[in-house]
């Protein structure tokens, strides 16, 4: 196991270097320079050269990423443009925004998806498939945004039981914050529980049909010990990509949510840093959307690993 | 059960064909026929409900929705078609290198493409929205590259297990170049898992444009895309819920179309799955 954990966690290592490589070359691509796009084309040469002084762009650029990368190692993402603030300490406040947000949608989706996935594969040959699975069709092609429109429209402007956006800390009152996520949870988190719930079935259907499943029937044992007990810990693996696909998907869904809901969270920060130019903030802010994505994905082949010998010895 | 089975299977081609068949021809209709013009105002009709005159109703312009429906059917088209189409070129040629190179090269490629997981079409559009000005082609670009990973490992997949086969045996023994085993023999035969990927693919992309037209990182305000129309009228839904209904139920009617297709092609070339 401790080879397998060794092998994937360098082939991590290197997408998240090969990552911050794209990063760092797409914002040196800028065409113009820099300093002049930023504070405007009337702005003095004297503010431009003080401001590529500070974006360290008067050394070249290889020695500029390895000292980006190297402070980016020590969680230092430099000073945004537009706040004059850390990018590190800006992402970190937005987190508490992004992060109950992607996790509370992965929770719905899972705890919906996983026992419908699981009966449609075992009601099959019943109106109970077809009905689960079409839903499930239909689901996944609702965009999470226009479903948050409509949950607007009906939750808040109708019946005005929960509001139409906007973020209270859970500090501030834990009731208000349940509120404020409530749509946005559900606008992000049903439309994955579609698509997660096809992918259950699929893998469940695929356990099932296996021999084991077979003895185990032959030997007496019953539908929902074979079930839970035999065809589910043999498609946890499945079910755990699954799992880990919908967090990267939640996560980047959640950036357009929060457009609809106006949270102030990570993905909001990204497009106010677009409209800034702010290209330390976005630099930070694409580097940890893509280093947190690539982390989902070593978690999910460690989990791998763990759940079936055959792919860590493989 | 297994006859009702075998006609649902159908049925998703069926369906799926017929939904992107209409989409195809509304953006097709869009060229030669309006009832008016998409994008001239008329502050007397403002978000009216649906009428003989306007049988959508308008936008918060007066805008016809009915005329900007058909029109944004071209953005979605010409941005998914686009971008899904690169993703496939580029994606099938890496991923047939990466398999019938094998070795070193196989491991280089392979994790090149696989970067490109790390960034989904949003962040490689927000990415390409600092360096360049955000739009449509910056759009089809981010969706292709987030979606050349997945045509890589297909095309790797079919080309690993296809470069086995006696006839390549065969072909290779009459010396035929590796040029042309490659492109002419093997990856032909991964055409069928190649273009269900497609239909598969263009279902995600027509979800990603509107997404990045939502967001003001796609398509122009000024020109009708169903995400732009999402966009706009997020400002007055409480007014008139048309201008936010039209084009979301036309999103769904795409996706749902190019995903009952995938699988319906997926039924008819793997009968088996």
């Amino acid at each position: 196991m401790l080879a397998f954990t060794i092998r994937r966690f360098i082939t991590a290592l290197i997408s998240v270097w090969l990552a911050s490589l794209v990063v760092f070359s797409a914002i040196i691509a800028v065409p113009g320079d820099p300093a002049a796009i930023i504070l405007g084309l009337n702005s003095s040469p004297t503010a431009r050269a003080a401001l590529s002084a500070k974006l360290g762009l008067d050394v070249p650029a290889p020695q500029r990423y390895v000292r980006w990368l190297g402070n980016a190692l020590k969680g230092d993402l430099g000073e945004s443009i537009n706040y004059q603030q850390p990018v590190a300490k800006l992402i970190g406040a937005r987190l508490q925004v992004s992060v109950p947000l992607a996790l509370g949608a992965a929770l719905v989706a899972t705890l919906l998806a996983i026992p419908l996935g699981i009966l449609a594969a075992m009601k099959r040959g019943t109106l109970m498939d077809p009905l689960v699975t079409t839903l499930s069709q239909v689901g996944a092609a609702v965009p999470s945004f226009w479903l948050g429109l409509i949950f607007i429209l009906y939750f808040a402007v109708q019946l005005k039981v929960l509001p139409a956006g906007g973020f209270t800390p859970f500090g501030t009152d834990p009731v208000k914050w349940f509120k404020g996520l409530v749509l946005p949870v559900l606008a992000l988190g049903l439309g994955q529980a579609a698509v997660m719930t096809r992918m259950t079935r699929a893998a469940m259907l695929d356990v099932l049909s296996q021999d084991f499943v077979r003895t185990a029937k032959a030997k007496g044992v019953g539908p929902r010990s074979v079930v839970l007990k035999h065809a589910l810990r043999n498609g946890m693996v499945t079910i755990i990509t699954i799992l880990g696909l919908s967090l990267t998907n939640v996560f980047i869904g959640s950036i357009v949510i929060e457009q609809v809901f106006a949270l102030p969270g990570m993905g909001r920060l990204a497009l106010t840093a677009i409209g800034t130019r702010d290209f330390p903030l976005l630099q930070g802010e694409i580097l940890v959307y893509a280093a947190t994505i690539v982390a989902l994905g070593f978690l999910v082949d460690l989990s791998y690993g763990l759940l079936d010998p055959r792919i860590r010895y493989a | 059960m297994a006859r009702a089975r075998k006609l649902i299977k159908r049925a998703n081609l069926i369906v799926g064909a017929v939904l992107v068949g209409t989409v195809v021809a509304a953006a097709l209709l869009s060229f030669v026929w309006l009832p008016t013009n998409p994008l001239s105002m008329n502050f007397a009709s403002q978000l009216k409900p649906p009428s003989a005159a306007f049988p959508l109703g308008t936008d918060h312009f007066g805008r016809d929705l009915l005329s900007r429906l058909l029109v944004g059917a071209r953005s979605t088209l010409y941005v998914g078609v686009i971008a899904v189409g690169l993703a496939l070129s580029v994606g099938s040629v890496l991923g047939a290198l990466a398999g019938y190179l094998g070795g070193v090269a196989d491991e280089v490629i392979m994790r090149v493409v696989d970067v490109a997981y790390a960034f989904p079409a949003i962040l490689m559009a927000l990415l390409l929205a600092a360096v360049y000005q955000p739009g449509t082609l910056t759009a089809m670009i981010a969706i292709g590259i987030a979606t050349v990973p997945v045509f890589g490992r297909i095309a790797r997949a079919s080309v690993l297990s296809l470069k086995e086969r006696e006839y390549v045996e065969a072909g290779r023994a009459l010396g035929v170049n590796h040029g042309r085993l490659l492109f002419r023999h093997i990856l032909p035969g991964a055409v069928g898992p190649l273009v269900v990927q497609g239909s598969l693919s263009l279902a995600v992309a027509v979800l990603a444009e509107a997404a990045l037209s939502f967001l003001g990182l796609g398509t122009p305000p000024d020109v009708p895309s169903w995400g732009n129309m999402l966009r706009e009228a997020q400002g007055f839904m409480t007014m008139s819920p048309y201008p936010a209904l039209v084009p979301g139920l036309a999103i769904v009617w795409t996706v749902l179309g190019w995903s009952l297709l995938g699988d319906g092609l997926r039924d008819w070339w793997d009968p088996r799955g």
